[in-house]
């Protein structure tokens, strides 16, 4: 079988603060009643993770469950576990009204990182970075294309599009980190 | 500039985030209706200058429709709520009475959407 790839691997770039492409990333989109006691231990045994209240992401080492919008959730994992456990949430979900779909490599994933990460994605995104929480992700656009974006950890935040639109995604942000572009000292 | 709270995910959007789709609360006779229904419910739409209901769709962020309650001359916006639903929210309503006396709300005067028929 084909090796899988990323979208742009190993691309990186450097300027105020440090765009990289993240490399591959296992993604489960998981459609239900969030509410639903069976879709939370589903969502457990996959990543882990305990139900995101609205707008915020749960993260435990390498698996995250994000919540997405009132009856959708995006599960993160590593690339190859993905195909298993979405498998794995299809059996544990029978009998509910819900949908998985595993969207690993229909997206692309970026990390931008450093102290100063922040003003370049406020360059991009309509979003007051002010009032985000820590654990807050949030759903939105960056300049033209529809774009996700959460802090792994503090200046370390990660941004989710389509896979099409990557090079796009890159070139935004390569753009936006560039040296002297700081929005402020 | 327009921002809007969305009332489903709670994120407080500006209106590029946003996709406007046209007033709110149409209602669609039928089946059986008469022609003159129908062509309301198709073409006829209300052009204020004061108060509007409008849907939005949260396009950018969470996906769900909402409806904005707002001014189109001052772009104060009075309140948003799920647009599933027949008709505002009673307080929403009583809040827009308070604030533009004559605004013209007479579609909602009735007790319940029955009523309203």
């Amino acid at each position: 079988m084909s090796e899988p790839q990323s979208a742009l691997p190993g691309r990186r770039a450097a300027g105020f603060a440090t765009v990289a492409e993240a490399g591959l990333q296992g993604m489960i989109t998981l459609r239900g009643d969030l509410a639903s006691p069976v879709l939370a231990a589903a969502v457990q045994q996959a990543t882990g993770c305990a139900m995101p209240g609205p707008r915020r992401i749960v993260q435990a080492g390498d698996r995250a469950a994000a919540w997405m919008s009132p009856d959708e959730l995006l599960l993160i994992l590593p690339h190859a576990d993905a195909p298993g456990a979405a498998t794995a949430l299809q059996a544990a979900l029978a009998g509910e009204h819900a949908l998985v779909a595993e969207v690993s490599d229909a997206r692309a994933m970026f990390a931008v990182t450093g102290d100063k990460a922040v003003q370049a994605l406020a360059k991009l995104f309509p979003v007051d970075f002010a009032a985000m929480e820590p654990d807050e992700i949030r759903r939105s656009r960056m300049a033209q294309v529809a774009a996700a974006l959460w802090q792994a950890a503090p200046g370390d935040w990660r941004i989710v599009c389509f896979r099409s639109v990557a090079a796009y995604a890159f070139g935004l942000l390569d753009n936006a980190v560039r040296p002297g572009s700081e929005l402020t000292a | 500039m327009l921002i809007l709270t969305c009332p489903h995910c709670g994120v407080t959007a500006e209106e590029t985030e946003l996709a406007l789709g046209g007033e709110a609360h149409l209602k669609r006779y039928g089946p059986g209706d008469s022609d003159e229904q129908f062509e309301a419910y198709m073409f006829a739409r209300k052009n204020p200058k004061g108060v509007h209901f409008e849907r939005w769709r949260h396009a950018y962020g969470c996906g769900k429709w909402f409806i904005a309650a707002r001014c189109t001359v001052t772009l104060e916006v009075f309140g948003t709520y799920p647009a599933q639903t027949a008709r505002p929210p009673a307080d929403l309503l009583a809040a827009i009475r308070a604030k533009r006396p004559s605004a013209d709300l007479s579609d909602w005067d009735a007790a319940t959407p029955e009523d309203a028929q």
